[in-house]
This record gives structure tokens, C-alpha cells and sequence, in this order.
């Protein structure tokens, strides 16, 4: 339940880094993730959302969400600005340092909007329920014949006018009032609108400070050579041509950290200058113990754990029994497909700016989750948490890469052993060749056809688990991964067995934007097109008929599948790609329909494939996120997973060679580039419901009806990504 | 990549933005690095430091350059230009990027800005073919690329 407390009077401000005065509410929400799944230290939860109305009439709140380009700054505070009839001129966004104070900051899984939708509205609410009663005190006068507008509260029979500002003295004296009406939505003013990002203006003209660019007097860089192979450690190093490169300071060594977020340890380069660190890191003679990672080669890796999902595994969901099912049937299909590792690559890459001083550490970097920093940097210093502070910049794209504080703990040590503020910057090969990489994945589905319906769907998935990274030997996915597009299939299938094969790690391995769904929406929806054509009917209406009929599917989740709304987005997105036109040849389209982070998605690809070469030519996504908070920014999510999705499809592969990544910067790690750029149109449905996740889900349904369209155009079946191995693009 | 002949701590003089900076500096360093750490303007973005991505785009004498690629001893004696000024030329471009939302991180957008401006500045009413050749180069992977396109023609339309 989300309590709303009135600060106004208290000396708690200062930790917040508000100054004093004013009316300042706050309100407490808990909330759950992936990550405090895993990490057993729990944190307590406060009051963690924060807002400050000053008596000049501006109004601040506190971001304890980290920007990455998802636009949570703008649409967090949007909903609170609408429900308290603020000036959206008036609104100001401070961030938040890492503190528990806020409750969980860990900006992934595509739930700030989620969790915070309602309890902002109510921030809001209360906000301006205690004006209205400061301005009706005012003026004697009843509540009811008040009503708030635009940073005012107007007393219409009388002409009398308040600025919000000449109200804050008495509001921040009341009590919260027990429940503050909320609006009606159809008087929203920003929410479900489309609102310019707060911080556009500092993104057009370069001001907008990102990890990068944070500048402190008398700061040094640094560059970390990290061995090739994950877990492997220095030998012994040579720095003699290092030393000569001008502007090189020092080399030290600082050792891995045995800790799932801690550092992978190496040899520093430190200099005045990025480039001289760079330079020098280079030139660094280094000998290796590899360790037992240097086994690792995907290629005989890729065949062991596809036997394994070959083979019974553990099962996870049994309903009915394939097996009978299978002997019943009148055809049965077998496939299957192998996806493999990806890293995030932000633009900005990991970097972290510490100043050590004493006992006391500031941090600044691009961090989704702060605290963890915090407690990181914390136990790696051998100091309180409390004299830990950090400062949270822009990120300079994020994709889950930065929810994993490595970088900061490294800056932070790196500041105590030389004294002196660091900055800590990764190449963008360092970035690609020591991440936390998206896992390699194998899956076998067998599924069976008797009179054109599918009577058995068989699912195995191999993969090396995220939980590796947090439980040493961990060779099994975890629960947090089936639940993304494995067991939670929507189908209505009678006999449905989902199994889980065994994979070691032998990278670290992380979340990456939109998870597991990204290898589970595309067997699924690859193999559910597979069916299709066995079965020679139409991939939509084989689809429509294997969600089935309007339902609410039960589960233990917080949210249920309708695939009322899953069925109407896919109509949608098949409708506005004009599925079923007649294409000439060459030509196809193909569809993918994905629930993901409580979002119903589906996009029609269509695409040519002429003299061998793919092009995509239009991406059609529908999707139902119940309400939404900033019309503008849930395109922009969609449009970019997108692109994003794309990139995957046509180039994303990382490979290990005795263990080292291969793969290191944009030339053999490419994205998608303007030049191949589609067609792109997003329909978002009309909804009351909950507003869920739009970070994430747009990506897992993009490879898929990728795939499914090139089959309608070359009757060629690909079942393995990126289509670069296929000379497709 | 590296050899072992490193060159020595020079005094130079950068103009940037039509302001000189006296800068201490080796002869190789790329300008990206004297722009962003020596001479502390960090509008101009590291992204992959092999001319592959585009973020460091910065105009030498007029024309876009990968500032990571290019030796600082190149750009003495020119006029480099980097996003901090680009609003005394093309600040209705930057005003299109706003209008259309382009940004989600921003990180890359100096970049594509930088890239665009020169683009328009050549040929003031692009084809899509035209806008595609020129912006190629820059990599966003947050994926505004609809939206950059939009606004670059936005943009042209409003110069009129």
C-alpha cells in the first residue's frame, strides 16, 4: 500500500539534497526485481519517491530512476505534475544518489512506470487536496468551492487567485489528507499525452553531462588491461614502454574481486590523459593464468548444449502428456534453434569517475543501479555505506550492461590505492570482449498436428543461466528466466512439457534488454510458424486459433495473459500491415506476437529477398501496455527496439576462441545503421488497464517475424541468428 | 597499432569554436582526446574510437571529420567546430531534433547532429538516399534513426 507522509517539517531534507522549506511529500512504494531475486542482502524499504514544491512555486522531484534514453525523468514526472494541476514549466527533475532511502533504484525490468504509476498519481492528488485546503483556509471559504488549475487554486464565484508558491507556507503545516480525490482521466493534461523529453535541450546542445564527461580538479584516467579469458588472472607484466608513453603517470595491478558485480582485475594504466591510458595500455606486456575458462569455444560448445536440449531434461511445466499426444498424432514437427551470446554496447561505454578521500568515496558514473554500487564500492573499501556517495549522470544507453556496477567498484579502488580522483574508462573493445553477455541458447520443440490443430507443444531450453554469475556451478536456468516467454507460452494446447537443459557458464553472463525473451519469443513464435505451414494454413489464423479463446490465463504472477489483448494486437498489427496482400516475388511478411514485462506486443515484418539480399521494408508493431504515461516516449521505445531487435537479427554475435571474445568493436560487432532502416509504425492500444512495461518488450517479437517473412519470400527457413552467417545482409 | 617511437609533449595552439586553446599535447593525439581532456569540451563523444561509429563528429575548415582519426597535428591552423557552437548556425536543426523528440540517451546525438548540419549545409533540400549516405556513418543504439531523418527534412523545410 502506498502511504504518503508530509516531510515539510522534518531534517531529513538535507539527505535528499533539497534545501529547506517548502511542502515536500513523500511516499513509499516497495517494489521487487530480477536482481533482488538474487542478491540476499534485502534492503529495507522507505519512503522513495519525493517531491518538493518551494514557495517561488517550482516544483522539484526527486528521480530515483536512472535515464537512459527510456524517458523516465519526463513521464515519472508527468503523471505527478497532471494529477497536482502543475506547470509543466514549473517541473524540475533532480537525481537521485544511490540510497536505500529510495528503495530499490535498480532501473531494469521495464517497471519504473509500473510501479510508480499510481503512487505518483496519488503524490500528485494529495499535493494539490492540501493546497486546495490552504487556499480555502485563506480565504475562509469552503474546499468544494475551490478547484485547482495550471499553479493556481481559483475560488471562481469570488475571482479569487493563489499561485501554488503563496500556498506552500500553509500547506506544509496541514496533515496528508486520508485519501485526496484523483482526477478523472479524461482531464489529463499530460499523462497518456505527448510530452517533449525534460532534458532535450541538453541532449541537442552537448551539456547534458554522461559519465564520460564528468571533470573534477586534479582527476587522472585510467585504462585496465582485464584478461582475455573471464576469471583469468596476471602472471606477471613488463611496463617499461608503457612508462615512456608522455602523459602515462603510473602502472599498478589491482586484483579480480571475487564478488558477482566485482571487478575482473588487471593491470592500470594511469595517465593525465584518456588517450595516454589507452596508448599505454597497449603497450603493456602482460603474461596470463587463463584458468579452466580458456576451455571455451562456442563452436563444440553450441553442439553440447544443443544435445542437451535434445535429450530429457528437467521439467518445469508438464501439462496433459505429450508423449501420448505425440503417438496420437497425425504429423508431428521437430526443430531446432540456436541463438548466440550478445553484449549491450552502449554508445557510452562502462566508465566510472571515484574520488577516494580519507574514509570518505564520491562516485560518479552511468549506473541503473546505484545502491548496489554503493554497497559494492562500500564492502571493496572497507568503509560505511554511508560514506559512500553516488552521484548518478546520464547514461549513455544502458540495455541492463549498467545495472552491473563493476566499473564503479574498479574506479573506487583504483582512487584509494593512487590517492587521487580517477576516472576509469573502457575502450569500446574492452566493452565487447569483458561484459556480462546475454546467454548462448539452444532449444528443441516438437510439436504435433491432428485435423489442422496442434495437439502437443515440447520445449527444451538450454542456456547458461544468469544465476550463474551469482551461484558458482549454477548449470540451470532459474525461475525469473522460464517465466520470459517459457512456460508462460499462451497457447491453448492441451499437452504442453517445458524442460530445461543443463549449460555451464563460462563467461560472466547478465541481463541484457528484453532477457530471455529474446531466445524464447523466437523459438516459439518460429516454430508456432513452422506449424502453420505444416498444417498449410495462414500463419495468422493458425496463430489466432492457437491463442484460442478469450481468457484470462491463471498464474502465481501479479499479472495475468488475456489473450483477448494479445489477440487484439496482433490483429492490429497484421491489419495495418495489410496481411494478406499479394506480394510479387521475392517478397514476404511474416508476424511475431510476444508477452513480455506484462506488454502484449506483435509486429509484421514484410521484406524482400532479391539476389540473395535481405531487405526489410516495413515493421508494423502493435502494442497494449495498459495506460500510458507519455505517448511519445512509449513510441520512441518501440520504434527503437525496433532497430535494436534489427541489429540482433542481421549481426549480433559474440563467440569465444580459448576462451577469449572474438568479436571487439563496430566493424565485427555492427549495429544497424540509418541505411537499413525500414519502414517503422507503432499503434498503441487504447487502455485503462495497469501500465506495464515499454523499455523491453518491443525487442523480442523483431527476430522472429523476421525470419517467418523471409520464409514467405524464399520458402528458406532460418533457424539460427544473425543472418550475416546466411550472407543475407 | 602502437609503436614504440612516441612522439613528445608539444605546445600547440587548437581554434575551436573561434576561441584558441593552448594546449600541451602529443603530435598523434587523436583530436577527440584534446578536445574532450585537454581542452574540456565533452559535448564531442568517445563511441569506438576506429571512426566506426561516428559520435566523435567534429568539422574541420567546414567539413565533418571522425575527430577519434584524426592526428591533433592535422587540425592546427583550421577552424574546428564542435556541438558547443552549433546553434549560432543550425540552431533551427537543433530546434527540429526537439520538436520530433528525436533523443532517447542523447549520447550519440552531437554526433548525428554534427553529420546532419554538414549534410545540410551541402545540399540544403536531401533525398532520403542523400540523408541515408550521409548519416550512415553514425551509429545510435538506442534506434532514433526515423525520427533523425524526420527532423533533418523538418529542418530543411523550416530553412526555407
Amino acid at each position: 500500500m502506498t502511504q504518503i507522509i508530509n516531510l515539510s517539517r522534518r531534517s531529513f531534507l538535507k539527505g535528499l539534497g533539497l534545501a529547506s522549506g517548502g511542502l515536500v511529500l513523500a511516499c513509499s512504494q516497495p517494489t521487487k526485481s530480477l536482481a533482488s531475486q538474487l542478491l540476499t542482502d534485502a534492503k529495507t524499504f522507505n519512503p522513495n519517491l519525493f517531491i518538493q514544491l518551494k514557495s517561488n512555486g517550482d516544483l522539484i522531484l526527486i528521480a530515483a530512476r536512472s535515464e537512459m534514453g527510456q524517458g523516465v525523468r519526463t513521464s515519472l514526472t508527468s503523471i505527478i505534475a497532471d494529477e497536482m494541476e502543475a506547470d509543466w514549466q514549473r517541473v524540475s527533475v533532480k537525481q537521485a544518489t544511490g540510497d536505500v532511502k529510495y528503495g530499490n533504484q535498480n532501473t531494469d525490468g521495464s517497471r519504473s512506470i509500473r510501479t510508480f504509476f499510481d503512487s505518483m498519481r496519488k503524490m500528485g492528488a494529495t499535493a494539490r487536496a492540501m493546497l486546495i485546503t490552504a487556499a480555502a483556509k485563506t480565504w475562509s471559504v469552503p474546499e468544494l468551492e475551490c478547484k485547482a488549475e495550471n499553479h493556481f487554486v481559483l475560488h471562481p464565484s469570488s475571482g479569487k487567485k493563489l499561485g501554488y508558491g503563496e500556498l506552500v507556507a500553509k500547506a506544509a503545516l496541514l496533515d496528508v489528507p486520508v485519501e485526496a480525490p484523483l482526477k478523472n482521466s479524461k482531464d489529463f493534461k499530460y499523462i497518456g499525452k505527448d510530452l517533449p523529453s525534460i532534458d532535450v535541450q541538453d541532449y541537442v546542445t552537448g551539456k547534458a553531462k554522461f559519465g564520460l564527461d564528468i571533470r573534477l580538479p586534479n582527476m587522472v584516467f585510467a585504462a585496465i588491461a582485464r584478461c582475455p579469458v573471464t576469471f583469468g588472472t596476471v602472471k606477471s607484466f613488463k611496463s617499461e614502454t608503457t612508462m615512456e608513453v608522455p602523459g602515462v603517470l603510473q602502472v599498478i595491478e589491482i586484483p579480480r574481486v571475487d564478488r558477482p558485480f566485482g571487478p575482473l582485475g588487471g593491470v592500470v594504466v594511469i595517465a593525465t590523459n584518456t588517450w595516454a591510458a589507452f596508448q599505454g595500455k597497449e603497450l603493456l606486456e602482460i603474461e596470463w593464468n587463463y584458468g579452466k575458462n580458456k576451455s571455451y569455444n562456442s563452436a563444440p560448445y553450441m553442439k553440447t548444449i544443443t544435445e542437451h536440449s535434445q535429450k530429457e531434461a528437467v521439467v518445469m511445466l508438464n501439462n496433459g502428456s505429450v508423449a501420448d499426444a505425440f503417438a496420437k498424432a497425425e504429423k508431428v514437427i521437430e526443430a531446432s534453434y540456436q541463438l548466440p551470446h550478445l553484449v549491450h554496447a552502449p554508445m557510452e561505454v562502462p566508465n566510472a569517475t571515484a574520488d577516494f578521500k580519507g574514509t570518505l568515496c564520491t562516485v560518479y558514473a552511468p549506473l541503473q543501479d546505484p545502491q548496489t554500487a554503493r554497497t559494492e564500492v562500500a564492502i571493496n573499501l572497507g568503509i560505511k555505506e554511508e560514506n559512500v556517495t553516488v552521484n548518478v549522470t546520464f547514461l549513455g544507453g544502458g540495455f541492463g550492461r549498467k545495472s552491473k556496477p563493476d566499473f564503479a567498484v574498479e574506479a573506487a579502488m583504483i582512487s584509494k590505492k593512487i590517492n587521487k580522483p580517477v576516472q576509469v574508462v573502457w575502450t569500446r573493445e574492452d566493452d565487447i570482449q569483458h561484459s556480462y553477455y546475454h546467454s548462448v541458447s539452444a532449444q528443441y520443440l516438437k510439436g504435433s498436428l491432428k485435423g489442422g490443430k496442434v495437439t502437443a507443444w515440447l520445449q527444451r531450453s538450454t542456456f547458461p543461466s544468469i544465476a550463474s554469475t551469482f551461484i558458482k556451478g549454477k548449470d540451470h536456468g532459474m525461475a525469473g528466466e522460464f517465466d520470459m516467454g517459457l512456460i508462460n507460452n499462451p497457447y491453448a494446447i492441451e499437452n504442453i512439457r517445458c524442460e530445461n537443459g543443463q549449460a555451464e557458464a563460462h563467461v560472466r553472463i547478465g541481463w541484457l534488454r528484453s532477457v530471455s525473451n529474446i531466445y524464447h519469443a523466437f523459438a516459439s513464435n518460429v516454430f508456432a510458424d513452422e506449424l502453420a505451414i505444416a498444417a498449410k494454413k495462414d500463419p495468422l489464423q493458425f496463430r489466432l486459433e492457437l491463442i484460442g479463446a478469450d481468457r484470462v490465463i491463471p498464474s502465481n504472477s501479479e499479472f495475468q495473459i488475456d489473450t483477448k489483448r494479445l489477440k487484439n494486437v496482433l490483429n492490429i498489427a497484421t491489419k495495418n500491415a495489410n496481411w494478406g496482400k499479394s506480394l510479387p516475388k521475392g517478397y514476404g511478411m511474416g508476424l511475431a506476437v510476444h508477452y513480455s514485462f506484462y506488454t502484449y506486443v506483435a509486429s509484421v515484418i514484410e521484406v524482400s529477398v532479391i539476389n540473395g539480399k535481405l531487405k526489410v521494408l516495413n515493421i508494423q508493431t502493435a502494442l497494449d501496455c495498459g495506460r500510458v504515461a507519455n505517448r511519445n516516449t512509449v513510441l520512441s521505445q518501440f520504434e527503437g527496439a525496433a532497430i535494436f531487435g534489427l541489429s540482433l537479427s542481421f549481426y549480433g554475435k559474440i563467440t569465444a576462441k580459448d576462451g577469449a571474445i572474438e568479436q571487439g568493436n563496430f566493424d565485427d560487432y555492427k549495429m544497424v545503421r540509418m541505411f537499413e532502416t525500414p519502414n517503422i509504425n507503432v499503434e498503441i492500444v487504447d487502455s485503462e488497464a495497469t501500465a506495464t512495461g515499454v523499455g523491453e518488450p518491443g525487442v523480442p517479437v523483431i527476430a522472429p517475424a523476421l525470419v517467418n517473412a523471409i520464409y514467405q519470400a524464399t520458402g528458406k527457413r532460418y533457424r539460427s541468428l544473425p543472418l550475416a552467417d546466411f550472407n543475407l545482409v | 597499432m602502437f609503436t614504440k617511437s612516441i612522439s613528445k609533449f608539444l605546445m600547440m595552439v587548437l581554434t575551436i569554436n573561434n576561441k584558441n586553446y593552448d594546449i600541451e599535447a602529443t603530435t598523434d593525439m587523436p583530436l577527440l582526446w584534446a578536445i574532450r581532456d585537454l581542452v574540456g569540451l565533452t559535448g564531442t563523444k568517445y563511441g569506438c574510437g576506429k571512426g566506426l561509429c561516428g559520435a566523435c563528429t567534429v568539422w574541420l575548415d567546414g567539413e565533418p571529420i571522425r575527430s577519434c582519426q584524426v592526428p591533433v597535428l592535422v587540425a592546427i591552423g583550421k577552424n574546428i567546430t564542435t556541438i558547443e557552437s552549433l546553434e549560432t548556425t543550425f540552431s533551427h536543426l537543433q530546434k527540429a531534433w526537439e520538436d520530433l523528440n528525436v533523443p532517447q540517451c542523447g549520447y550519440c546525438q552531437p554526433g548525428q547532429l554534427m553529420s546532419a548540419a554538414a549534410l545540410l549545409k551541402h545540399n540544403p533540400n536531401p533525398s532520403d538516399e542523400a540523408i541515408n549516405n550521409a548519416m550512415s556513418g553514425n551509429i545510435c543504439r538506442c534506434g532514433t534513426y526515423k525520427r533523425i531523418k524526420q527532423a533533418i527534412k523538418m529542418a530543411a523545410i523550416n530553412a526555407k
